[in-house]
């Protein structure tokens, strides 16, 4: 859990800048090399190839060979990350869930007095 | 990819089954998590319908209604199974399921023992087309998932 937690707060801190997010989200279109990333965004290829070693080193993405050119995608372990959210969620859920149901159980007890 | 394990919780409720059973449905709105809304404004009412088929949606303050899911198995009060259809871009998406499955087992006067398991988590993964279409949009993805992450981690 606490290496989930370290890893998403790399990723939150890596996606907080809207250009990484903006790169980010165009490779959950396909793969993408830097070049096909760049086009239509506002700043130049270096730049964008530095936001790119930002993500891959948060773990959000990940590249590949692709004949000449080396092909940037998102990074599958983000999987974990959502398995990660709905566990924490379900934690959070039920310590409420049983609250609730508890609660109601005085209630009722208190009505029968 | 099919290898994900499922999201699994135990524990025990100082409350008879048919109590458990009823908060956790009928009751849903006073337990559930209020910044878990998908809705564009604040949410009024989180509202589980009875029944095989019934709706599950929050209604916000704006009066839409953003669905999560629907009830597939309807078995008072010792197991329930609901469609979860929020895609990881937060969006509902019919043609999208994971199943969450809830038993509640009597081991006492009142005492119940609830097991909730998550499952079928593999189909957030990144490999089918349709998902990967779903990630494709401005507001939601990953980031998003993840700040609500960061933001649950954080309390």
């Amino acid at each position: 859990m606490t290496n989930t937690q370290g890893a998403v707060a790399a990723a939150f801190v890596a996606l907080a800048d809207p250009t990484r997010r903006q790169i980010f989200e165009r490779l959950g279109q396909r793969t993408r090399s830097v070049g096909e990333v760049a086009a239509g965004l506002p700043v130049t290829r270096p730049a964008v190839s530095q936001h790119l070693r930002v993500l891959a080193d948060a773990g959000l993405v990940t590249h590949e060979r692709e004949g000449t050119r080396r092909v940037y995608r998102i990074d599958p372990r983000g999987l974990e990350m959502m398995r990660a959210y709905l566990d924490r969620f379900w934690d959070r859920a039920l310590a409420a869930f049983k609250a609730a149901a508890e609660a109601e159980g005085e209630a009722e007890a208190g009505e029968r007095r | 990819m099919s290898g994900v394990p499922p999201v699994r919780k135990e524990l025990v409720v100082a409350a008879t089954a048919e109590r458990a059973f009823q908060v956790f449905t009928d009751g849903i709105d006073r337990w559930w998590p209020r910044q878990h809304h998908i809705g564009s404004s604040p949410l009024r009412r989180e509202v589980l319908e009875p029944g095989v088929g019934g709706r599950w949606y929050g209604l916000s303050e704006d009066g839409t209604e953003c669905d999560v899911g629907k009830v597939l198995v309807w078995e008072p009060p010792h197991r329930l199974v609901l469609a979860w259809q929020i895609t990881s871009d937060w969006k509902f998406d019919p043609a999208f399921l994971t199943e969450v499955e809830v038993t509640f087992t009597a081991e006492g006067p009142k005492k119940t023992r609830l097991v909730l398991e998550h499952r079928d988590l593999h189909r957030y993964g990144l490999a089918e087309p349709a998902y990967r279409k779903s990630i494709d949009s401005p507001e939601g993805g990953w980031g998003w998932i993840l700040q609500r992450f960061t933001e649950e981690a954080a309390r």
